[in-house]
């Protein structure tokens, strides 16, 4: 934030002139915009970086037996997969990058409360990076223990455990300061008028966001800071042979890492929000149920946590109230797919491309979705846990949803971000390729989980090999779709193209600035008088618009 | 939060500091409220632990229990409760314009944090001249409670002398502030969220001492 520069908000925030320049003009500003930036270079860096990983897994189940690497190697590959997917990809995702770009834009704010501290959260973010990648190099080697960490295997292995959790914890404190600094954001920095249910939908999933990564995360920072204890000092917590109780590892890491999973998808169904009612050029249905329901997931997704855990060993009485609960996440969900699909309705739907990356969220949200219910029933999550299924489920609900609505956001909001148009015709055919890739990948994993194909294997039996091959050849097309997905955007950026200020027609508050935005986003602080999605006004706006001229 | 209700009309609204986009106390203050939230959830990890663990090992709890020394800790919470008590001195004496008495009893504060980490040297140097320490052959073989007793009185009370350091080094810097008159009787919300800190510290504390010296 310029507090003490006065602000040359003649041009856009890249131009302006800095204390410093080249690099450190972009890793030492304290610009919600410029961090925002610099969020997205990493988050999309690490993505590639898992993505690979991801191939060469699939490489090596193109054929049973040892195809290109070992058991030892596959494990490694897979918890890094894991790990780097989980956390320096989807757990940070969407609230750093655009959350930073865009809160304080479309809630007429010039930054966020706590600049400094913002800038502080992406150095944890990029050390904690650092310390992942480091500790690949170490003595004891690539961690093998899947990226849950689960004890008593993480006491015992010999690869490098406690720098990855070291790791971890960095960037667990990083997505706390986030999230407060969004809360606080939120609560004191609204233009003025603008009250919270004239938030728009986006703000409001970073709101609820916020509040499970201060109230979650700070659970599995002590959990796996005293798995690290436990592996340096021997304290006995979770060591059996000590005493300690692995299963209660297993309750506390849960804890945090359901609540989790809707820190990353809450501000994936914000962004649907608004790309559905700007592309339905429609005022969104049931605006507070919407909103609400964010609060309402937010809230339920704290009593869950026992479905990662049917088969660990719990009393029948907490299994069936587990699931139960679980069954009741799925209320809040259906409630924003149906308010969505009945925004759509009778709208004036313009298919581009963020819209087209919506419609295939939905479908393969829906599958995700789905049968996150069948593994939620206790009979038969006794089958399916552990298998192919349950890895297709969550790559369904988590790439699916919050990587496909990644994208979606990076090419909503790429014309505000970087004053630049891409190549619609490539983007869509791009969109198609990822869905079918996706398709092929991960719908084939349903099929070979019910058959009995178990997870974290390197190898496996004959009968599973054709399922296999499609799957391989599926992530060939996903990666590839997605690579010439972000060259388009790359292209985009060196192109000469300029972006107008509001190309979609949105009625949010970003699309009144310029593309980019100028250093301290507003001329003048708005007032806010009107509601974020206020279509019906828009018929008479363009009626007096026309007697004006007349 | 104070003053975060929305006024009505137009005309107020133009009025409103809050358009200027500055940091104000409201908000920092905000700020540290939801950061000693995740602070007591890091400790509330621990208390589930430990929690869980003396349901399970009544016994062993019991035992382990009856060798921590009651009047070191004793006199360690009355120490930790002093100095917030000077710290909340040094937050009026400022907003009264006491600069002196303010720095003065902010020292005092961070001199009885030294202190309450020196009997806490003293007190786990005496527990490991006596072999318990985790991983010690004396404890090994204890049974299983015991070593998980010893374990957590290690993580817990070490995790809060951690906190205790750290609380020292912010009140450290803020009495830097004051004396450079960064901090003043106008604008003293950094000696606020420091003294916020400290609090969290020495309640964090209130709920150790009973668990691990009282309930035997």
């Amino acid at each position: 934030m310029a507090n003490h520069v006065i602000a040359d908000n003649s041009v856009d925030f890249y131009k302006v002139k800095t204390k410093r320049s080249g690099i450190g003009a972009w890793i030492f500003s304290t610009d919600h915009k410029r961090i925002g930036i610099l969020y997205l270079v990493a988050l999309v860096s690490f993505f590639i970086v898992g993505a690979i990983l991801g191939i060469l897994m699939r490489l090596e189940m193109l054929s049973p037996g040892e195809t290109i690497m070992g058991p030892q190697t596959y494990n490694s590959i897979f918890t890094l997969h894991g790990l780097i997917m989980i956390f320096l990809f989807v757990i940070p995702g969407i609230p750093p990058v655009f959350g930073n770009f865009f809160l304080p834009i479309m809630i007429g704010a010039k930054d966020v409360a706590f600049p400094k501290l913002n800038l502080m959260s992406w150095w944890l973010y990029v050390i904690g990076g650092i310390f992942a990648i480091l500790s690949l190099f170490l003595k004891g080697g690539p961690i093998d223990t899947g990226w849950t960490f689960y004890v008593p295997y993480s006491l015992r292995t010999g690869t490098d455990v406690s720098w990855m959790i070291f790791a971890a914890f960095i960037l667990g404190f990083s997505s706390i300061l986030t999230g407060l600094n969004f809360i606080t954001t939120i609560h004191r920095m609204r233009a003025p008028g603008m009250s919270f249910f004239k938030m728009p939908l986006f703000v409001w999933s970073l709101y609820a966001t916020g509040w499970i990564q201060i109230l979650a995360t700070p659970i599995i920072g002590i959990t796996i800071l005293l798995v690290m204890v436990e592996r340096l000092f021997g304290i006995g917590v979770f060591d059996p042979a000590l005493g300690g109780d692995p299963i209660l590892y297993q309750h506390l890491f849960w804890t945090y890492s359901h609540p989790a999973v809707y820190i990353m998808i809450l501000p994936a169904m914000g962004v649907v929000s608004e790309i559905i009612a700007t592309f339905s050029h429609r005022t969104i249905f049931g605006y507070k149920a919407i909103a609400i329901s964010s609060l309402a997931i937010a809230f339920v997704g704290y009593f869950v946590w026992g479905h990662h855990m049917f088969t660990s060993g719990m009393s029948d009485t907490s299994r069936w109230i587990f699931s139960l609960l679980t069954f009741l996440v799925a209320i809040p969900s259906g409630v924003k797919i149906f308010n969505w699909v009945a925004t759509m309705y009778k709208g004036s739907i313009e298919a581009r491309t963020p819209f087209l990356l919506v419609m295939s969220f939905i479908f393969l949200f829906s599958i995700g979705g789905l049968t996150g219910l069948i593994v939620g029933s206790l009979s038969t999550d006794i089958h399916l846990h552990d298998t192919y299924f349950v890895v297709a489920h969550f790559h369904f609900v988590v790439f699916g949803g919050t990587g496909f609505i990644f994208f979606a956001a990076l090419h909503y909001w790429f014309p505000k971000m970087f004053g630049k148009m891409y190549n619609e015709v490539v983007s869509k055919w791009s969109v198609a390729g990822m869905t079918l890739g996706f398709m092929m990948l991960y719908f084939p994993f349903f099929i070979l989980g019910y058959m009995g194909m178990p997870r974290r294997y390197y190898d496996y039996l004959p009968e599973f090999t054709t399922w296999h091959i499609v799957s391989t050849v599926g992530s060939w097309i996903l990666v590839g779709s997605i690579l010439v997905l972000i060259w388009n955007l790359v292209r985009a950026l060196k192109s000469k193209t300029t972006a107008e200020v509001n190309p979609w027609g949105g009625r949010t508050l970003e699309w009144t600035v310029p593309s980019p935005p100028p250093l301290e986003n507003f001329e003048v602080i708005p007032i806010i008088t009107g509601g974020p999605y206020d279509y019906h006004l828009l018929e008479q706006e363009q009626h007096n618009l026309v007697e004006e001229h007349k | 939060m104070s003053n975060s209700s929305h006024p009505d009309t137009i005309e107020e609204l133009k009025t409103l500091p809050h358009a200027e986009h500055k940091l104000d106390v409201a908000s920092a203050k905000m700020g540290m409220w939801l950061f000693l939230l995740t602070e007591l959830l890091l400790f509330g990890g621990l208390f589930v632990i430990y929690a869980t663990y003396r349901y399970l090992n009544q016994e062993a709890f019991h035992h382990a229990a009856m060798e921590l020394n009651v009047f070191i800790g004793t006199l360690n919470t009355v120490i930790l409760l002093t100095s917030s008590l000077t710290a909340a001195l040094s937050i009026t004496a400022l907003r009264l314009g006491n600069r002196v008495l303010s720095i003065i009893m902010l020292a005092s504060t961070i001199i009885l944090a030294f202190i309450f980490l020196v009997n806490k040297y003293f007190e786990w140097a005496e527990k490991f001249h006596h072999g318990i320490f985790p991983g010690s052959e004396d404890l090994i073989n204890r049974p299983p409670g015991q070593i998980l007793f010893f374990g957590l009185y290690y993580s817990m009370t070490g995790l809060h002398a951690l906190h205790v350091l750290a609380g020292m080094i912010i009140l450290a810097f803020v009495l830097v502030f004051i004396w450079r008159n960064k901090v003043t009787s106008t604008d003293y919300a950094k000696l606020e969220n420091g003294a916020l800190y400290w609090h969290l510290v020495d309640i964090i504390w209130i709920f150790l001492f009973p668990l691990f010296y009282l309930i035997k």
